[in-house]
Parts: C-alpha cells; structure tokens; sequence
C-alpha cells in the first residue's frame, strides 16, 4: 500500500493506483475530459491537474501513479486557474452552437464550461481559422471536426476495444485532427458504424445521425401505416435516458409510450429473433450433418451468427475470405422488416407501399444495415428508419409523455410475441444460449441439461467465453450426433472476435459454432445506448435482461406461439424456399483501409 | 584557474584513437563508469540538463535483461547544427559513447535516431558503424548499433515521442512516469543522451574526470559546443569552456551592435542587451543546448517572436490542450496586438498563458514555449505593440 495525502487528508492505496483514482476514492471530485473507465490513461486534455507539493509543473491526475508521501492539492488557486485556462482554449477551438447542438445539456466539454469558463471569453476565435469539414457520408453517424477537442476518446475505442482504427490522429500542431485513412469520408473507409465512438464522445463531434423527423412525418401522415420494432437490449437501457437507473426494465412503458407516440403498431424485434433461433440453429444442424454425415468437404465451419451488421462489417472488411462461414440469416432486424411488409401487411390487409417500418435499436450500425441494397427482399425496404435507444427518449420528451407515470402496456399481437430466448439475445452470450436451448431440444427430444435453462457457462463479460455441449439421447433424425461434442465460443467487442477470427484463420479453432457481437457486452453496450457507459452499467443492463428472461412463461424459441403459426401459414418449415427469400442474405468483400 | 573572455576548448573534436579509449573502458567495472561520469559533473548536452551519470546509474539499477541505449540525433532546435557537424566528423566518437554507456547500463543495443534531413550523412556514418563494430568485437564488447531515421517532426526530439517514432507510432510523447530509465523505447529500460553527451562521455573515460571537471563552473562543468548564428561575423561551431557571461560572449561573437542574444533556440531565452553582463550562460543563468542566436538593432523583435510561435504552433504534437492550443493562441495574439485589433493590455493574458502552459502541458516542448514568449515580451514589449 502507499501512503500519500490528498487534500491534507491521509489515504492508502495500492500500487499503481492514479492520483485520481485516489481522489475518487476519498470522494474528492477532480474533473477529467479526455479520460474514459474503458480505455487506456491518455493525460491529453489536462482538465485533471493537480497541484504536487514539491514538483515542478502541475500533474495530470489521470496519468500520474500514487507514490509514498505525495502530498496533492487538487484545488489551489493555481490548479484552477490552469482549469480555467485549460477549458477557455477548447472553448476557443470548438463551434459552440451550442442551443442547436444535438449534444446540449448531455455534453462534457458545455458542462466543464458552465463550471471554470462562464463570463467573458479570455481567448481569441480559433474556429474561422480552421477548416473544419462536417462528414455526413455514413448513414449511421454525423463526424463533425468543429465540435472535436481533440480527447483521441474515439481514437482510443476504435482501436483498443474494436481493433478498427478506422479513425485516428493525424497532422500536427494547430492542423492536428482526428482522420480517417487518408481523410476518405467515413463511408468508404474500414468503419463497422459501430457508434462505440459516438458513446464515449464528449461533445458533439461524433452523434448518430437522426430520424427522427422523417419518424414524426410518416406518423402523421394519413397515408400511412406505421409499424414499430423494439429490440430486446433497448427495454433495460431506454429508462437511464428518462431518469432510472441503469439496469430498470421498462418494457411496458415503453410500449404504452411507443403507442402513444403515434405509431400503429406496437411490435417485437424479439418475435424475429426467435425466429432468427429456427432459422439459425436449423442451418447449423444442416452445416453439421453435411460436415459429419455426408462428409461434404465445403462445408464452412465454424459458422458464425450474423445478427450484429457492426461484426458483419468487420468480417467483410478484415476476414472476406471466412464469409461463407457467417449464418446466412437476416439479423433480427431485417427479418422483421421482410416480414412486415408480406406477411403482416397480408395478415392486416393494408398494401405494403403503405407501411413504413420503423426499429428502434441499441444500435448505430442498424442504420447502416437497413440501408444495404441486399435488405429489399420483398420489393419494398425492409426497414425504413432506424432509431436508437437516445433518440426515442428525445422523442418520447418531445411528445411530453409523463414517462414515470404511465401504465404498463403490451405488444400488438402478429409478430409481437415473444419468448425469454429471444430477449437475451441483447446480452453477449445470448444468441448462443437461445440457440442451444433450440438445437439441443430438436436434436435430443428434451431441455439441455442445465438448471432453469440457465446456460452460464456462456454468461458474462468475459472478452471470449467457450463451452462445450455433449449431444446424449438423441431423436432418429440426428442420431449421427449422438455423443457428440458441441464446440462453441462467444465474443463481444470487436477486438475480441479478432481474437477469434486469428484462430480460425492459423486453423487451430476448435469450434462449430461462434456467437459474435461487436459491441462490449453486446448489444445492452451498444452504440445507440444512453451515454455514458461503462462496464457496471452495462453490467446493470445485463443483469435486466436475464432478470426479464426469467420473467417470462415462454423460454425457448421454438415455443413461441407467433413463430409456430408463422410457419403453418406462411414460411412453410426453417431455411425453406421462402425463408430463403425473404430472411436470408449474403455478404460482399470489403476493401480493409 | 583564472577566466578572462573565452576559453576556446579542443575536446569534442579533438582526434583520438577510439580504440585506446575502448580498451579503458572495457578493463573498467559498470559502477566505475557511472562514477567517471558522476564525479565529471557532466549534465546533458541536449538542453535539459539531466545529469548524466545519475540516467546510467538508473538505467543501470534496473533489472530488466532488455536494456537500450538511445543515440537522440534529432537536431531539431531551431538555431543548433552542431551534432550534424560532431557527427561528419567524429562519428566513432558517438559511437564510442553509446558502447560505453552500453557497458555502464548492461545493455547490448544501440538507436541511433537520426534527425529525418541528415539522411545525407548516412552512408557515411554507416562506413563508419561498420568498421566500429568491427573494431569492438576485437576488444570483445558485445554492442549492436543501428540507425532509425526521423521524418522531419521536431517533437521526435522529446525522448518518449522518439520513442514512439522508434517503434512505428505516432510521434507523441508519453505520460511520465515511467520515465526512460525505467520504460523506455519498446517499453525497455532506456538511456537516451544527445550525440555530444555520447562524445563527452568518450573524452572523459579517455582525460579521466578529474582533469574534466578543472573545465567550467560548479553547476556547469566541462565544455559545450555552441552552434553561432544571427548577426554575427563568425557564424559557425565553436567549443567553449562554460560559464562565460552572455557580455563575454557578445564581446567575442558579436557585430558591435547586439540588441538581444536568443539562447537556446527557439524553446530558450531571450537575453537583452541590459542583462548581458549579469547572464552567465549554463545552468546557473541561461542553460542552452548550443543554439546562440545574435540579434542586432536592424531586427524586429515582433518578428523574432512571430517565427518562433509560428513554429511552435506548426510543431507541437497537438495531442494536449495547453500546447496545442496555447501556441495558436500566443501567435494570434501577437498578431492582433500588432494590428491594433487587440488592445496592449491583452499581452499579460498571453503571459498568463504562456505561464499555464509552462505548468500545464505534457512534456518539455508545450512547457517551453514561454521562455522566449515571455522573456520578448517583457523585453520587448514596445516592438510587440507597435
């Protein structure tokens, strides 16, 4: 342990302990800008000065370890007026517009300000100076340099948490911006769309780009019908923007909030994602057979799911050679979107040019996803607008609805029917147990044999988690699985499936089966998520979504009642004809700069 | 030892046979080395000043097996040419240097990091290396040297923004501590020495320290080579015993009209006429890593001060607020009280600035910046405003 004082106040802490982590421990406030609880110390921003008795210049709190008998003052007259300094000289190189920001009152640079900058300005206009630009071209997110303070917060994500650096720093001095390879738009460079970025920005250079006009005009235009979508992570999430705490489930709420917003249908992207489970899990059972049984030597294992486009992206990008090996389903998602537009519309009755289908997701990369040519199977644009989480709060405000008091309401039925299976799908991990809750009960007649269905050794934030399953008793129809063992690994952050995705290319991955979500923690981390986040709220998130799982009377895909009549009356059986043209698609090679 | 005007030194260039020298230097212990260094009172010849037998000694402490030592050939100061000349010279010299701090720290393996626009000196210096290593390998030192070229960015000179650059990164200094010593290029126990201290180190294993530290004063010992330039007649590299004053110097270098002398470069002071003689140039008064600039009457201070902040802001990294932006602050600050388009007044915010940024930034260059910034200014300040 080491001793030092804060403040004329004694604390121990171990070794390696930051100046400010010490603080914050004693719960002395020291205020930070570039630093982030899920990435590496920067010292850049120098909001975090402090005062050490003997040294000569200031420290950054973030940066400096504890050693024995420091004595720090994070206070003084001088540590504030470098703060002040400090925060007026971004102020001075950042287009505050700040009425208009889509970031006002949420934004850290504005909140600093209000405390060390208010009154007259010291320093001069930098933002003429600069010829900032403003990239638009990606469909999820807007890049705007002229908010940027230059923290390398993005940077920072981008290549520890998504192993991407899609952005990163370059030129130098006053010229010194955060660039894409060879400063191309954002759309033609090796971006996931992730949004990792845009939830650790601190200002309003990096927001997702909104929908939330164009949500409002099909609403109220008389035309049209519109039908929307939830995703299981947005539930346990969507209260931290409408003062809950992270991790409170308001599935009901926002469900009455939705159908108060206007919209004509209230449904689940949880009915496609046990959809997904029949699909997905009967195209790896058929991977299987050929690989095991007919010894089909092309047979592309391990698969991996395909429900995050973030991981998509990534794997059309790094590894195009190991596209075969995706899940040709549709995410969730799209698959909700195919089938609103045929078999709902046939089911209502209303003319599918009339349906506007509209997500709501935790997700930027969603926006993307929904944009791809190959997502208009069914004539029409499966999905028209994607929203994230933040920005159906923004709507949910904006139309004045008293979110703490509104009663619980549920789903519309067609395509609102849901199991536990499906709503895990919003944790890391839980795609994988859906599936294995399916196959092992098709393969051997009954549950898999874990306590409450709970499958936990594929829980967690562990970065790559493994398991095995021993097939035992199976049905005549997958008796060549009998005794099997099923390998299967999970991966969240994109840095992670990297990991994964080295292994199966030295060819020393020992899986069948491989669940990859680009987000930490999955989607309940994901890039459309309330800002801020970290690993205890997406903990909290997590804990929601297992905790709504367990709440529910139906647990395992393959029992749910909409997904039972959807084949009876529509799709026939999984990965048939019509599945394949509605629910199924394929990837394309993507250049890796 | 009595001193009147300047004491022309013949050391750093002085002819000698590297390998007498090495042959010393391998009959001597590592802690015999360090304390050849420590008691010649050598401090570095980069412009910090870091005594150099206290950065072996560090170095040598640390247990790690993987140790480095880092030839800093990154003149980039504005105003300094003198390791360009040390090098076309006495190359093995150098090279001697970083064998001895080799043995000194237990390390095996020399950078040298060589400033991106001498690249012309290089198939020179590789001759050179190569006869060395040949040369050492007879004595039986177990010492690699290799060459790593800059690309032009003067931040590149800041020991961990080298390192950075070393290992195929951006060049943007790291957080200290770690310090070299402890973590330096590839996360390895490092000394990094300018390529004159390397030299020095040579001479004093060869002179002994004892009759080294008869050169100089208590907290400048020895002699430096300054690299002349301005308003002078005798522009040039010139080595001289330290701790002349600024009135002795001018006396020799000057053109009879010297208004200020600029020491240290663009990151070192402004001396004016009227603090010529109270000045002694070394770490009691003014340190300098060579660069003398001379000014005389027909030059405009504002635009002395213009050029320098004008590189700065072109220079720093830009990965921390106070250097980044302080330095386009500083520049347009001065401009518009130039214009008349701020009030005079506004030159003690600058100073106010140039303070912050002293305390506030994140290594050497953005807590430089306000050495000349404020010492022109306050000297100054009527060429600033109109």
């Amino acid at each position: 342990m080491v001793n030092l004082k804060i403040n004329d106040q004694n604390v121990s802490v171990p070794k390696g302990t930051t100046v400010l982590e010490a603080a914050k421990k004693m719960n002395i406030n020291i205020p930070t800008l570039c630093n982030h609880d899920d990435l590496c110390v920067a010292g850049n921003c120098r909001v975090c000065v402090v005062e050490q008795t003997g040294a000569r210049t200031l420290i950054a709190a973030c940066a400096m370890p504890v050693s024995e008998g420091m004595d720090i003052h994070t206070n003084t007259l001088k540590v504030r007026n470098a703060r002040k300094h400090i925060v007026e000289l971004l102020l001075s190189e950042h287009r505050s517009d700040c009425t208009k920001c889509y970031k006002n009152q949420k934004c850290e640079l504005q909140a600093l300000a209000n405390e060390f900058a208010f009154g007259d300005t010291i320093f001069l206009d930098l933002v003429e100076d600069h010829h900032y630009t403003i990239d638009r071209s990606s469909p999820s997110f807007i890049k705007d340099d002229s908010k940027c303070i230059r923290c390398q917060r993005c940077v920072r994500t981008c290549s520890e948490l998504q192993y991407i650096s899609a952005i990163s720093v370059s030129n130098k001095g006053a010229h010194q911006k955060i660039s894409s390879f060879s400063n191309k738009p954002m759309s033609h460079v090796v971006c996931t769309n992730c949004g990792q970025c845009v939830n650790r920005c601190p200002t309003g250079a990096l927001v997702e780009k909104t929908y939330i006009d164009q949500v409002w005009d099909a609403i109220y235009d008389p035309d049209k019908h519109v039908v929307v979508q939830t995703a299981p992570a947005v539930r346990v999430a969507l209260g931290e923007d409408l003062g809950y705490d992270p991790g409170e489930r308001v599935t009901g709420k926002m469900v009455n909030a939705l159908r108060q917003l206007g919209f004509n249908s209230v449904l689940d992207t949880d009915f496609t994602a046990d959809l997904t489970i029949m699909e997905e899990g009967t195209e790896l059972l058929v991977r299987l057979k050929k690989a095991l049984v007919d010894g089909d030597k092309n047979v592309s294992l391990p698969m991996f799911t395909s429900c995050s486009p973030g991981w998509i992206k990534f794997i059309e990008h790094k590894y195009p050679e190991f596209l075969p090996n995706l899940s040709t389903c549709k995410s969730p998602q799209q698959m909700f979107g195919a089938l609103a537009k045929t078999f709902y519309a046939k089911r209502r009755n209303i003319d599918p040019s009339k349906i506007v289908s509209v997500s709501v997701m935790p997700c930027t990369a969603k926006k993307f996803e929904a944009d791809r040519p190959e997502m208009r199977s069914s004539g029409f644009k499966d999905v028209d607008f994607v929203l994230t989480t933040r920005e159906l709060a923004i709507m949910i405000k904006q139309a004045g609805i008293d979110f703490r008091n509104i009663e619980v309401a549920k789903y519309d039925s067609v395509m609102g029917d849901s199991t536990g299976a499906a709503v895990i799908f919003g944790a890391t991990g839980g795609v994988m147990e859906a599936a294995l809750r399916t196959a092992y009960e098709i393969v051997t007649g009954h549950e898999v044999p874990f306590g409450n269905l709970n499958i936990t050794p594929v829980r967690g934030m562990d970065g790559v988690k493994e398991a095995t399953i021993k097939i035992a008793g199976c049905v005549d129809d997958w008796k060549f699985l009998e005794g099997a063992e099923l390998k299967v690994a999970i991966a969240h952050g994109l840095v992670n499936a990297n990991k994964i995705m080295k292994l199966v290319k030295a060819g020393k991955a020992p899986y069948h089966f491989v669940e990859v979500m680009a987000c930490p923690g999955g989607c309940i981390g994901g890039g459309g998520q309330p800002i801020p986040t970290n690993m205890q709220i997406r903990k909290n998130r997590m804990a929601a979504i297992y905790s709504e799982d367990e709440h529910m009377v139906l647990r395992k895909s393959h029992e749910n009642p909409d997904v039972i009549a959807i084949y009876k009356e529509f799709l026939e059986n999984p990965n048939s004809h019509k599945s394949h043209e509605l629910l199924h698609t394929h990837y394309v090679e993507r250049e890796n700069y | 030892m009595e001193k009147t005007g300047l004491n022309k030194v013949d050391l750093i260039f002085e002819e000698i046979d590297p390998k007498e020298v090495l042959i010393k230097a391998s009959k001597m212990t590592s802690d015999e080395i360090i304390q050849n260094m420590l008691d010649s009172g050598l401090k570095g010849r980069g412009g910090a000043g870091f005594p150099t037998g206290l950065k072996w000694k560090y170095t040598a402490a640390e247990k790690e097996p993987e140790k480095y030592i880092v030839c800093n050939a990154d003149e980039g100061e504005p105003g300094t040419f003198k390791d360009r000349e040390i090098l076309d010279r006495v190359a093995y010299k150098v090279y001697g240097g970083m064998a001895i701090a080799g043995k000194a720290i237990g390390a095996k393996n020399g950078i040298v990091y060589l400033r991106g626009e001498y690249r012309f000196l290089l198939p020179k210096l590789m001759t050179e290396l190569e006869s060395f290593h040949k040369m050492i390998s007879e004595i039986g030192f177990d010492f690699k040297i290799r060459y790593c070229l800059g690309s032009g960015a003067y931040i590149c000179g800041e020991e961990s923004a080298l390192f950075e650059s070393v290992e195929g990164f951006r060049g943007e200094p790291r957080n200290k501590p770690p310090y070299p010593t402890t973590s330096g290029v590839y996360n390895k126990p490092t000394s990094i020495n300018n390529v004159e201290t390397l030299v020095t180190a040579t001479m004093i294993i060869k002179h002994g320290p004892a009759s080294y530290s008869q050169l100089g004063t208590k907290d400048s010992r020895g002699s430096k080579v300054f690299s002349i330039s301005g308003d002078t007649p005798t522009p040039g590299i010139f080595e001289l015993e330290l701790g002349m004053s600024v009135q002795e110097f001018v006396n020799e270098f000057g053109d009879g009209d010297t208004k200020a002398v600029q020491v240290g470069g663009a990151s070192g002071f402004c001396v004016p006429r009227k603090k010529f003689q109270d000045t002694i140039i070394g770490f009691e008064g003014v340190p300098t890593g060579g660069s003398m600039k001379l000014f005389n009457s027909s030059r405009s201070m504002y635009n002395v001060l213009h050029n320098y902040l004008d590189f700065f802001a072109e220079e720093s990294c830009g990965q921390c607020t106070p250097c980044r932006v302080g330095c386009q602050q500083l520049l347009k600050g001065v401009e518009k009280v130039k214009k008349g388009e701020a009030k005079s007044i506004y030159l003690n915010e600058l100073v106010k600035l140039a303070d912050t940024m002293k305390i506030a930034s994140k290594c050497g260059l953005g807590q430089s910046v306000g050495n000349a910034f404020k010492t022109i200014v306050e000297n100054f300040r009527e060429e600033i405003i109109y």
